[in-house]
């Protein structure tokens, strides 16, 4: 048996951010006041219609698409790390799979909201469920969105009912009401065998489940554009060059997040360097299963050069998205794949500043993925005003788009206040089994 | 038999006399009758009697009493057309035939279809476009509305079955149901469609209007619209608005199965696969397995010269 203190000690340390402090109430300020400034930018776009943003009858899909899989492609980290590498029992992990469980369904769940705000007519909504037609890729991918969202939730609620229960026994300065609730929320968890079996049963169903289905979230996303003939789109490679791109996106999202948990909540004992270095491991490998995927995407159809693959390509490579496509690839995939190679550089910060360049590359990415193919269909874009031709987003939609990220960060702050971040039960429990 | 033919002879001046009788009763009284059942009309067709056009295209006049009003109310009104659009003409499969060989960019096509549809000056569902495909290639104009493919991309990808494709080969847009994804623009390989990014221009002037989806207006913001082929005039056995508009008998618009298309321009009906035949008639991007209802002729020996000003807009496809 651990000693007492010991274990006291742990639980103190990992429950000791659930409180209310100025720097959050600042930080939650400041959140809640940029996206008041966001929701008044899209009552406007309510009001004036989808005109207010830049995408026209050519490029119809602009940011708001672009951010859509961008936040579907962050949420599936939470498959990786808190499914794969859990049936793996890979034990470095463990603390890591709250967090990316949080950051993954902060993310799936505001992604049904980003589509809402690209959509012409926002208020027949229900129409996609009174006159859905199963041929279409949206009920489908509405259909496993909300199944991964349903089985995220699940899979950030299993684990976290021992923890609810410590929650409600030792959070005593809390005002009774919270306790209340936290106690109710542990289910009358009192750690008995069977309650153990059950527990670890469920958890290990889930985390099979969930793994075809955010593989599926993501190659629905993917089949959005390569259902249809457009060159640049029309790909079959699409449905694992997404998915892959979705770890990279995902990896670094969490890399993020851990660093600031580790030193805005200190858990320096328990967010440790292993974590940042193994974390940057994963990071290169899903990286160069990227830069695979990339390599095949953009070469086998430049080898060829058929005219309109030619026209798309010369536009991305040489032409006026060419600043864009290239920072993408090399800050956002090829340099960070060489600098995490060196341990040095698979430090706290380090890798934080890489992650950062790997999450802005990952958002531009969608953005080259979806616009330039647009600016180029198979008939000349002709009769039409300049603004047409070439898409320029506009600030509102800008603004638009922002919202929903800072919606996000909401969510994650507000989840991470009023949970434990790192499994308390978990490493009680791990470190018993160490000492026995 | 003589017993028989004795016996009318023998009674002959009673029954005469009888029937005589009878004859000049019913006369008296029948002209009576008649002469109230005309009095009787005249008080009606004063104003009760109507005229109504058949299903079956018959103009019949019944009586205003025997008939009942089906269209009572706007949401009404709206359920019949919906139903009607929906459903299509039976037994017909509409085609469109277009040539190159004739078009000189009048634009006028455009501006039939922007005013019948209450299009915004930058909207339209046929566009004149100056095309060329490689540098030795011959530039020429190309109208281009929808294709109304019958493996068509855009409903396929409807989340909503808002665009739809009828028996009679039309792909339509309900506005009423249409949720504004734009999956269809992203789809649609022809840049057929367009949305209606802000408030329609004649928002306010048809806001009384009842919806009709085989014209698709009143126009919606946040809505899609497309060529229609233009179904509401195609129903009164019309041509087109853009077909008529043609000065240069460009469109050819008429039924696949009767094998007749006719001349916007010179009204000339003629056999629609012959017309393919002697002119080498071809569709736009075949390969994709679209199967487009329009058809075009090629720019084969063209009856005016490719104007110079439009030919470095044409250029700028093969050479981007």
């Amino acid at each position: 048996m651990l000693e007492q203190s010991k274990s006291d000690k742990i639980t103190s340390d990992l429950l000791r951010h659930i409180r209310l402090n100025k720097a959050f109430i600042i930080w939650m300020a400041f959140l809640g006041a940029s996206l008041l400034v966001c929701l008044y930018a899209y009552t406007i776009q309510l009001r004036e219609g989808l005109g207010v943003a830049g995408i026209r009858d050519y490029v119809s899909w602009g940011l708001y698409i672009a951010n859509f899989v961008f936040f579907v492609a962050v949420s599936l980290i939470g498959m990786l790390i808190s499914a794969v590498l859990g049936l793996l029992d890979t034990k470095w992990s463990a603390p890591l799979a709250r967090i990316a469980e949080i950051v993954a369904l902060s993310f799936a769940a505001v992604s049904g909201l980003v589509i809402i705000l690209d959509m012409g007519r926002p208020d027949r909504l229900l129409n996609v469920i009174i006159f859905g037609r199963v041929q279409s890729p949206i009920l489908w991918d509405i259909t496993v969105v909300t199944i991964y969202i349903l089985i995220s939730t699940l899979l950030l609620y299993l684990p976290l009912i021992p923890d609810l229960k410590i929650c409600a026994d030792k959070l005593d300065k809390k005002p009774k009401f919270v306790r209340n609730i936290y106690k109710v929320l542990s289910l009358n968890w009192n750690g008995s065998e069977e309650q153990v079996k059950i527990i670890k049963k469920s958890i290990r169903l889930l985390s099979i489940l969930i793994i075809p289905v955010a593989l599926a979230i993501h190659t629905v996303t993917s089949w959005l554009f390569a259902s249809t003939s457009r060159a640049g789109w029309n790909s079959t490679l699409f449905g694992p060059y997404f998915v892959a791109g979705a770890f990279v996106a995902g990896c670094a999202g969490v890399i993020i997040a851990m660093y600031f948990f580790r030193y805005n909540y200190k858990m320096q004992d328990y967010i440790t360097l292993k974590h940042f270095d193994m974390m940057g491991k994963l990071l290169v490998l899903v990286s160069l299963v990227y830069l695979y995927f990339n390599v095949n995407e953009f070469l086998v159809p430049g080898y060829k050069m058929e005219k309109f693959d030619a026209i798309h390509l010369t536009e991305l490579f040489v032409g006026g998205h060419a600043l864009l496509f290239w920072s993408t690839q090399l800050l956002g995939l090829v340099f960070p794949i060489i600098i995490l190679l060196f341990k040095q550089m698979r430090k706290p910060l380090p890798i934080m500043i890489v992650s950062i360049f790997v999450l802005v590359g990952a958002w531009f990415k969608r953005y080259i993925i979806v616009i330039p193919t647009q600016e180029n269909p198979y008939l000349p874009i002709q009769l039409v005003p300049d603004v047409f031709k070439h898409y320029t987003p506009t600030l509102i939609e800008i603004l638009i788009t922002i919202g929903p990220m800072i919606l996000t960060l909401i969510l994650i702050t507000i989840l991470s206040k009023v949970i434990p971040i790192i499994p308390v039960h978990e490493t009680i429990e791990n470190l018993e089994e160490e000492n026995n | 038999m003589s017993e028989k033919e004795e016996k009318p002879k023998k009674n002959s001046r009673r029954v005469f006399l009888q029937q005589l009788g009878m004859v000049g009763v019913g006369t008296v009284l029948g002209g009576s009758a008649i002469l109230a059942g005309i009095n009787y009309d005249k008080k009606k067709t004063q104003g009760s009697r109507i005229k109504v056009l058949s299903a079956e295209n018959e103009l019949l006049e019944i009586e205003k009493s025997d008939t009942t009003k089906v269209i009572k109310t706007k949401l009404g009104e709206l359920t019949y057309l919906q139903k009607q659009g929906r459903t299509g003409l039976e037994g017909k499969r509409f085609v469109m035939v277009i040539d190159l060989s004739k078009c000189k960019n009048a634009q006028k096509c455009m501006g039939a279809c922007q005013s019948a549809h209450h299009l915004r000056p930058e909207q339209s569902h046929i566009k004149t476009l100056k095309m060329q495909e490689s540098a030795n290639t011959p530039a020429y104009y190309m109208p281009k509305p929808c294709q109304h493919c019958d493996n068509p991309p855009c409903v396929a990808v409807c989340p909503v079955d808002a665009t739809f494709k009828r028996q009679d080969g039309i792909v339509l847009i309900d506005n009423e149901r249409c949720i504004g994804c734009r999956f269809c623009i992203a789809a649609c390989p022809y840049s057929a469609r367009s949305l209606n990014w802000s408030e329609p221009l004649y928002a306010q002037a048809d806001k009384d209007l009842t919806y009709n989806v085989e014209l698709n207006v009143p126009q919606k913001k946040g809505t899609i619209t497309k060529c229609l082929f233009s179904a509401d005039r195609v129903r009164e056995g019309k041509l087109p608005y853009c077909a008529s508009a043609c000065p240069n008998g460009v469109f050819y618009f008429g039924d696949e199965n009767e094998d007749a298309v006719t001349n916007g321009t010179t009204k000339e009906t003629v056999p629609f696969r012959k017309l393919l035949e002697d002119n080498g008639g071809y569709q736009l991007m075949a390969e994709l397995g679209t199967k487009p209802r329009v058809y075009y002729l090629p720019p084969k020996g063209k009856e005016y010269p490719f104007q110079d000003k439009d030919k470095a807009e044409a250029a700028e496809q093969y050479q981007s």
